[in-house]
């Protein structure tokens, strides 16, 4: 096992590599200037300055592999130096956003915490909420609560994010106002007073997207469950005289959950990259606005870098996966 | 003080239906009979004629809906297993009577090492501690016949052969000592050797350990070797019972012998093909009116369509004790 998730872990790297150089490139191909956003009263002279004081006249062969060095050496050295004090990165060159001439990590450090608070409780709600109601569903499959179930998942499936959202701000801040429609990232939680505000202003987006990711999941779980119920090794499990409970939430369980913990794992990236709707329709300024305001102002190195941290993570879980694979199924360790 | 003559398993009047989108199966009909004290029972017939699906209602092991048990009484042993709550049922199920199944490649859970599938029921039947039942797990498998046994508690289902499996799934089944072994087709998945191999092992645990067995199967070869007495069903019903002697040398039903046609002989010339029974066993919609081989019988008669048979004795004695089939015809009315 260990032997395999290092050489898994060694494979990733030329893959990464790949990856970072397609994403580079083809980032870098994409018509528009770094200057679109500046006024057009500024002299052309001046432009000319402000890109060559960038960087971004440079061939692309030289910015990729600065930006190879900043990514693998700088950012990770300036990280330690901050964790101990030492001063490995001192006076070396960050990825610095062209839009906003501060280093890209900076930006990405301010957005994630919005990201996960909202997008990653949504997700793990989601989950949690999936994982007892796929299951009962398939125990008792074509009751009242499969149906329903059915077609709630159905529902939260096929609706766009977009449209649910939307359609929840309607209802339930427009109408009823209960709920804020625009997340403020402003808030902080002190006390308890600010804890309930940020509950509130959280509850539509995370509905949202709890909805959507546990339609999904829940499905996959219903599959999972009814596939392994049928199976021989359940009624041995019963002609041995084992409770219901032990059958089901032991037997069935264990087996059913190696597809869905595989789904789970790889929708974790997803979470990271996938809510830019969702983050837009609440003004939630987390890392996928970040990314669409990084597009619009063709700020090169925020794309190329948050684009590059989206494949790191669908790497790095999609080895997860495969490792909870095999801790979970015996018969395919890998070793 | 338990009648020591009194047989271990009785079941009378055994009716199961299934619930279908098509309507009712009669999947189950009447059956009965008894297992004596150490005695092994051949249950004999082709592909759906009720042999499992009897065993499975015995106790509880069909998913109901769509099963249903109707009627009669399962006496165990001085407890109806008909009357009993669930949690008895349980409770009775594996301590009680043990269960293997047809194919081993998937009768065990993959995800669980073979260790803790066996001492799973010796836990909880017999409430030994893990040490405990780790100990007995280890003599199960030896008495089965797996070397090397404490470390293959730690092995997967994967890592063992169809054989093993099955030995396996046999050491689970015999775990709390039961009174009754109910052996669903354990041979059919296996290939020739290992189906003798694993006939030797249960003749063999017969000896040591005395239990009643239940041996369903198709095989009329492998009946002949290992039982004492044998049933024959077709359309969910006993058409034949007898000591296995008596069935082999004077076959009654019309059935049992184009069964017996139907196996090959090693000896002797081979002048004949092989016979075959022509048609499919009938899909029991409603409660059998008729006898329900009449329309692959030969010898079928009038009274064939218009009552089921019941089960007769031909030797004199009480049906289920001795020689008994359910059929109409006699040499009386070839002769009428």
């Amino acid at each position: 096992m260990l032997t395999y998730t290092l050489r898994r872990l060694l494979l990733a790297i030329p893959t990464l590599l790949l990856i970072s150089l397609v994403i580079f490139l083809l980032v870098d191909f994409a018509p528009g200037s770094p200057m679109s956003e500046i006024p057009l009263t500024v002299p052309p002279e001046v432009r000319q300055k402000m890109i060559e004081a960038m960087g971004a006249d440079q061939p692309v062969f030289i910015r990729y592999l600065l930006w190879l060095r900043q990514f693998f050496w700088v950012e990770p050295a300036g990280l330690i130096d901050g964790w101990f004090g030492t001063s490995l990165a001192e006076g070396q060159q960050r990825i610095i956003s062209w839009q906003t001439r501060s280093p890209v990590f900076v930006t990405i450090g301010q957005r994630i915490p919005q990201t996960l608070t909202v997008i990653g409780s949504a997700y793990a709600i989601g989950v949690l909420i999936a994982l007892p109601i796929g299951i009962y569903s398939a125990y008792r499959q074509y009751s009242w609560f499969d149906q329903l179930g059915t077609f709630v998942a159905m529902v939260g499936y096929s609706v766009p994010t977009f449209f649910t959202g939307v359609l929840l701000i309607v209802i339930f801040s427009v109408n009823l106002g209960w709920f804020p429609s625009i997340y403020d990232t402003t808030l902080k939680v002190v006390d308890w007073d600010s804890f309930i505000k940020q509950v509130m202003q959280m509850a539509l987006p995370v509905t949202v997207l709890a909805l959507f990711n546990a339609a999904e999941i829940s499905r996959y779980t219903r599959a999972s469950f009814l596939d392994n119920l049928s199976q021989d090794y359940v009624r041995t499990a019963r002609a041995k005289g084992m409770s219901e409970k032990t059958v089901v939430l032991k037997h069935v369980l264990r087996n059913s959950m190696i597809p869905v913990v595989t789904v789970i794992a790889l929708g974790i990236p997803s979470i990271f990259a996938g809510a830019i709707i969702t983050e837009q329709v609440f003004k939630v300024n987390g890392i996928g606005a970040a990314l669409i305001g990084a597009i619009h102002a063709n700020d090169l190195p925020m794309v190329q870098t948050l684009t590059f941290i989206f494949a790191v993570l669908i790497v790095l879980f999609n080895l997860i996966a495969d490792i909870l694979y095999g801790v979970l199924d015996p018969r395919i360790r890998y070793d | 003080m338990a009648d020591l003559a009194a047989p271990v398993l009785d079941v009378r009047g055994l009716k199961t239906v299934f619930q279908t989108r098509g309507g009712e199966v009669h999947a189950v009909n009447s059956v009965s009979f008894h297992l004596e004290r150490g005695e092994l029972l051949g249950v004999v017939g082709e592909s759906g004629s009720g042999k499992s699906v009897t065993m499975m209602s015995l106790i509880g092991l069909l998913p109901s809906p769509p099963a249903d048990v109707r009627a009669g009484s399962v006496m165990l042993g001085d407890r109806d297993l008909l009357k009993i709550s669930a949690a008895e049922l349980q409770a009775v199920r594996g301590a009680k009577v043990g269960f293997v199944f047809q194919d081993p490649m998937t009768s065990l859970n993959p995800v669980f090492t073979v260790g803790m599938q066996i001492m799973e029921p010796l836990r909880r039947h017999m409430g030994l501690s893990k040490a405990q039942a780790e100990t007995r797990a280890v003599e199960l498998l030896e008495l089965v016949g797996i070397s090397d046994a404490r470390k293959r508690l730690k092995a997967y289902p994967h890592q063992f052969s169809g054989g093993m499996r099955q030995r396996v799934m046999i050491a689970i089944a015999l775990a709390c000592d039961p009174d009754v072994l109910i052996a669903d087709e354990p041979t059919t998945a296996l290939d020739v050797t290992i189906q003798a191999q694993i006939l030797e092992l249960v003749k063999e645990l017969r000896r040591k350990l005395g239990m009643a067995i239940i041996w369903i199967t198709h095989d009329l070869g492998v009946i002949a070797g290992i039982a004492d007495r044998v049933m024959v069903m077709y359309g969910g019903q006993v058409v034949e019972q007898a000591p296995v002697k008596e069935l082999f040398g004077n076959p009654q039903h019309p059935y049992t012998r184009a069964l017996l046609k139907t196996i090959p002989s090693l000896t002797g010339e081979r002048a004949d093909r092989l016979q075959v029974i022509e048609g499919q066993p009938p899909i029991m919609t409603a409660a059998p009116t008729a006898c329900p081989f009449r329309d692959r019988c030969a010898q079928a008669f009038d009274r064939c369509a218009r009552e089921n048979p019941l089960r007769r004795a031909i030797d004199g004695r009480e049906v289920g004790r001795g020689h008994d089939v359910a059929c109409h015809w006699t040499p009386e009315v070839a002769h009428a």
